[in-house]
C-alpha cells in the first residue's frame, strides 16, 4: 500500500481580519461554519415553510422597510454562523451546513478535483475545502446522502435577497433534485 | 454516434491520450503534434486552456486533430464562460461535427499565465453535463427555447479525481456526473492502484460501470524535474505517493524517464485487469513521441501502429 500523505494543519475558519462589510456578499475565502451540525439541522426545523412562516413571509414582503430589516438580520446572522454570501437561494440544508458559495469556484455539486491531501482548498491551501467540511458534517449527522442530490445552476438575479423569504414564498422549490437522479434522468427545469 | 462511443460500446479496451493545443496560431503545428499519435490511440483530448494557460481554443485544435486523422474529444471548462457562451460554443462544436465533448469545472485562474483573470464558474461540471444532455435529449436550451436542430449524437464525458478528499464521496461525485449525463469518465493520474480499485468498486456496486465507461488516467513521469514539480503539490489534484517517489528517485536521474515509463506500463497492465475499466487515458503532457513505446511496454499495442502513409 502506498503511504498516505500526512495531513497538514489547516486553519478552520476565516482569517482573523475577515470583515464582510454590508453589501459585500461574495468573498472568495472558504468560511467555516460556527454552528454544530446537530444544532444546524435543528434550526432548519424552525425555518421550514410552515403556515406561520409563510404568513410571516407574506407580511414582511408587503412592507419594503420590514423586508430590508429582515434581510439585514438574515445577512448578519448567517454571515456570522456560516460565512453566508447572500446568494438568496440557500443550499445549506443539503450541504451539511457548510456554505458552498464560500468555495472560490462557488461549486454547489461537491468538491472539485483539486482538493489537496489533508482536505485543503485548491485556491487557498491554508484553508479547508468547504466540501470536505460539508461532507464530514453531513456524514456525522447521517445526512451524507443529501450531497448526492443534483444542484441546479444558481440564479444570479437573486444575490442579496433573503433566502428565507424566497424559501417561504416557494421561489426556490427547484434548487435541487429529490434524489441522486440515477433512476431517471433528472430534468433541468431552469427556474424562470 | 462517434467511433469512440462505438468502440466503448463494443467493450474493446480503449486508449485515449491528451493532446495539448499549441500556444500559437498554426493549425499545421497542431496537426504535426497529432500525427505522432495516429494509429496508436483511439481518441485524443484537446484540452481547454489547461492549467488556465492560454492555448489555441479546443474546438479549433479539435478540428485540426480530426483533419490530421485522429478522433477528437473536445474539452470544455466552466472557468472562462458563462451559460450563454457554453451553450453557444456547444452548438458551434456540434455544428462542425464534434461528437465527443468532455466537461470539467476547470483550474482556478490563479494557477495560470493570467492569474488576474476573472473566474467565471457560472455552471459547474455537473450542471454543464446536465445542460449538454438536456440540449441533446430534449432539444431545448436552459431557457426552454427550442433548438432547430438539436445537437444530436453527442457523446458526453467527464473527469473525476478518485484520490482527492473526501475520498468516501468521490464515487458519489462520479455518480452525480453520470446522473447528469456523463457517458464516459476519465480519471486523474492513477499512481495508487488499490485506492483506484476501491473507488471503481463503489461504482460497480451501483451498476454504474455498465452505464458509463471508465478510463483510468495513466501518466509518465519523464524526468526528475517533472517528478519534483508533480510532487510539489502545486499541480491541482495531483499527488505522487511516497512509494512511487522512492522508486523513481532510487534510479540515476538519467534513467528516471525509463523507470517512469516502466511504472506507467505496469499500471496499464494492472488497470486492464480491473473489472469495470474500459480503457486508459494517457496523460502524456507533451510526450506524444513516447506513446508507442509505452503501449508496447504495457503489452497493449496489439493491432496498433503507425498507419501506412497514403499516397
Amino acid at each position: 500500500m502506498s503511504a498516505r500523505p500526512v495531513p497538514v494543519e489547516l486553519l478552520p475558519g476565516p482569517p482573523p481580519d475577515w470583515q464582510p462589510g454590508p453589501g459585500e456578499p461574495r468573498l472568495p475565502v472558504p468560511p467555516a461554519p460556527r454552528l454544530s451540525p446537530r444544532r444546524a439541522y435543528l434550526l432548519q426545523k424552525l425555518v421550514r415553510p410552515n403556515w406561520l412562516n409563510r404568513r410571516l413571509g407574506a407580511l414582511i414582503e408587503r412592507r419594503p422597510l420590514a423586508r430590508r430589516l429582515f434581510t439585514a438580520a438574515e445577512r448578519t446572522s448567517k454571515q456570522d454562523l456560516f460565512g453566508c454570501r447572500m446568494c438568496g437561494q440557500c443550499a445549506l440544508p443539503v450541504t451539511g451546513y457548510s456554505c458552498p458559495m464560500g468555495c472560490p469556484k462557488e461549486l454547489r455539486n461537491g468538491p472539485c478535483g483539486g482538493v489537496g491531501p489533508g482536505g485543503s482548498c485548491e485556491v487557498y491551501p491554508e484553508r479547508r475545502c468547504v466540501w470536505v467540511v460539508g461532507y464530514e458534517r453531513a456524514a456525522s449527522a447521517g445526512h451524507a446522502g443529501d450531497l448526492r442530490r443534483l444542484q441546479r445552476p444558481v440564479d444570479h438575479r437573486r444575490f442579496g435577497e433573503s433566502s428565507w423569504l424566497n424559501y417561504w414564498a416557494g421561489r426556490d422549490e427547484n434548487l435541487w433534485t429529490d434524489d441522486d437522479g440515477l433512476a431517471q434522468p433528472p430534468a433541468m427545469g431552469e427556474s424562470a | 454516434m462517434s467511433s469512440l462511443s462505438d468502440r466503448l460500446a463494443a467493450g474493446k479496451f480503449t486508449i485515449t491520450s491528451e493532446l495539448s493545443p499549441v500556444r500559437g496560431a498554426s493549425a499545421e503545428a497542431m496537426k504535426e503534434r497529432a500525427r505522432l499519435l495516429i494509429g496508436w490511440v483511439d481518441a485524443v483530448n484537446l484540452t481547454d486552456n489547461q492549467g488556465a494557460h492560454v492555448r489555441m481554443s479546443s474546438w479549433a485544435a479539435a478540428i485540426a486533430a480530426r483533419e490530421a486523422g485522429l478522433e477528437p474529444i473536445m474539452q470544455m471548462t466552466c472557468r472562462d464562460r458563462n451559460r450563454i457562451a457554453l451553450q453557444s460554443d456547444l452548438l458551434g462544436a456540434a455544428a462542425v461535427g464534434m461528437e465527443n465533448l468532455l466537461f470539467m469545472t476547470g483550474d482556478y485562474p490563479k494557477f495560470g499565465d493570467h492569474p488576474g483573470a476573472k473566474p467565471v464558474f457560472d455552471l459547474d461540471s455537473v450542471t454543464m453535463l446536465w445542460t449538454a444532455r438536456t440540449m441533446r435529449d430534449t432539444g431545448k436550451l436552459l431557457s426552454g427555447n427550442e433548438l432547430k436542430p438539436p445537437p444530436s449524437g453527442l457523446f458526453l464525458g467527464a473527469v473525476e479525481n478518485p484520490f482527492a478528499p473526501p475520498e468516501e464521496f468521490r464515487a458519489a461525485r462520479a455518480a452525480k456526473k453520470i446522473a447528469a449525463g456523463a457517458q464516459f469518465i476519465q480519471t486523474q493520474y492513477v499512481f495508487d492502484v488499490p485506492a483506484f480499485e476501491t473507488w471503481i468498486a463503489a461504482l460497480r456496486d451501483e451498476g454504474l460501470t455498465s452505464r458509463c465507461s471508465i478510463l483510468a488516467g495513466v501518466g509518465v513521469v519523464r524526468s526528475l524535474r517533472a517528478l519534483d514539480f508533480m510532487a510539489s503539490g502545486r499541480v491541482p489534484g495531483v499527488v505522487v505517493p511516497e512509494d512511487v517517489q522512492r522508486r523513481l528517485r532510487s534510479v540515476p536521474a538519467d534513467q528516471l524517464g525509463e523507470e517512469g515509463a516502466r511504472l506507467a506500463a505496469e499500471a496499464i497492465a494492472r488497470l486492464k485487469e480491473i473489472p469495470g475499466v474500459a480503457g486508459v487515458h494517457l496523460l502524456t503532457a507533451g510526450y506524444e513521441k513516447k506513446v508507442p513505446e509505452l503501449l508496447e511496454l504495457a503489452g497493449v499495442s496489439q493491432g496498433r501502429g503507425p498507419l501506412p502513409v497514403s499516397a
